[in-house]
């Protein structure tokens, strides 16, 4: 059963990822009254890539961010395959880890101010994630995902402040203004692309993929927070993914002294009280 | 119809342009037209770039960045020439800090001579440099393709 899974997981992941990246750019495009491009573009734009020369400034850059790329698939893979919540935030942080010294050693000034900002957007969503961990655990006693996706009610309704905090730190794992920092889809004007200015080519288009896989997953928390049923959670995972786009749109890039205080203040504050309620709760 | 075509990436450079040329660039890139519906990217970076947009005439100093932008650039790229000063010099051909068009420095591909450009003239030429675009990936892949930067 947990083979098929992985197996779904691993060939489905990047398709319904590089869709919804298509779906994003089209979503973008309209609410900019433009045509965009076809749902298929990020398709289009990583097969290109592999076929483009790969330049890069050291050889060991590919090797970070093909690590980058494994423990992605690998957060993922625990996650689908119901494994422990704690070891997939781990797991999840050690693949960021990479890529932030990836991009600290592909040594040009755009690419080592994108991985601080990405070192510091680490920061910033890890205390929400936690929570996330946190609260799962305090209601449905147990940190398996296999276990709670069996809970009965939607965890939503006694983690509302917990989902709000999550919901707060998404822009960051999708890499979405406000807090698109460390690089975004679109040219920065002070950074070029941040992070992954210094990588093209096959590593580029890695990253793309790993990020389609993250994308999958991120949504995959929030459809925890509706599993007790699985069409409610898929649309709300459509939803939240939506909206996301909606905030991108409508929001320009904070700097990172607003991000990291904002993303603590709403975590601890707003998730805290949560946690506050379910220990009354008992 | 390969994948090449379908989705490049363009850095705009402005050599000593009088930024009518550029004006136009950026419209092609707003919602009128929106090249974005080809997959045209503006990405600003080089590394990632498929196409290089230069405009303005080439002259003692921006020779260098030029080159330079060019070569960072990974295979296959093409070059696009946007107006006359790039194409050719234009007016400022005589002066005596002027090279001359962009083809004094980096190969140049397509050409569009006019002042300025018009977006439509530039949708022409990006679909013009795709088809260069996709003979120079056969010609790399087939070791066809002689590496010529000045």
């Amino acid at each position: 059963m947990n083979i098929w899974i992985l197996i779904v997981y691993l060939f489905g992941a990047p398709i319904v990822g590089g869709l919804l990246a298509g779906l994003d750019r089209k979503v973008t495009a309209r609410m900019q009254s433009r045509m965009g491009p076809p749902i298929l573009q990020p398709f289009y734009d990583v097969l290109k890539l592999l076929k483009k020369e790969t330049l890069v400034v050291r050889p060991s850059q590919t090797l970070y961010m093909e690590f980058f790329f494994i423990l992605t698939i690998f957060t993922g893979a625990l996650f689908f395959s119901g494994g422990d919540l704690l070891l997939i935030i781990f797991a999840l942080t050690l693949a960021c880890v990479f890529f932030v010294l990836g991009g600290f050693k592909a040594s040009s000034p755009y690419s080592f101010i994108g991985a601080h900002r990405e070192a510091l957007q680490m920061m910033a969503y890890e205390p929400a994630l936690l929570m996330v961990a946190v609260g799962m655990y305090m209601v449905t006693k147990s940190f398996q995902v296999i276990d709670i996706i069996k809970y009965p009610t939607p965890l939503i309704v006694v983690l509302p402040g917990i989902f709000f905090a999550f919901f707060f730190i998404l822009p960051i794992k999708f890499r979405k203004s406000p807090f698109d920092l460390s690089t975004s889809h679109h040219a920065h004007q002070e950074l070029v692309k941040g992070i992954l200015t210094e990588f093209s080519g096959k590593t580029l288009a890695l990253i793309e993929v790993a990020h389609w896989y993250e994308n999958v997953f991120v949504l995959g928390l929030v459809y925890l927070f509706f599993a007790s049923n699985v069409w409610l959670g898929l649309s709300m995972a459509l939803v939240v993914f939506l909206a996301q786009m909606l905030i991108d749109n409508a929001s320009a890039r904070v700097r990172w002294q607003a991000m990291l205080g904002s993303a603590w203040l709403v975590a601890l504050v707003i998730g805290g009280i949560n946690i506050i309620y379910l220990m009354a709760r008992g | 119809m390969s994948m090449l075509s379908k989705s490049p990436w363009i850095i705009h450079y402005d050599g000593s342009s009088c930024n009518g040329c550029d004006i136009e660039v950026l419209a092609a890139l707003m919602p009128r037209y929106d090249l974005e519906r080809f997959g045209i990217l503006n990405t600003g970076n080089p590394k990632h770039a498929d196409i290089l947009l230069l405009t303005g005439s080439i002259n003692e100093q921006n020779k260098s960045v030029v080159l330079n932008i060019y070569n960072q650039m990974p295979n296959p790229k093409v070059v696009i020439a946007v107006g006359i000063c790039a194409t050719s010099g234009g007016v400022f051909r005589e002066c005596y800090n002027v090279l001359g068009g962009a083809d004094k420095v980096v190969p140049v591909d397509v050409y569009v001579p006019s002042c300025p450009i018009r977006p439509e003239a530039l949708i022409d030429a990006a679909v013009k440099a795709l088809g260069i675009l996709e003979k120079k990936r056969v010609d790399l892949k087939t070791g066809d393709m002689i590496l010529n930067s000045k």
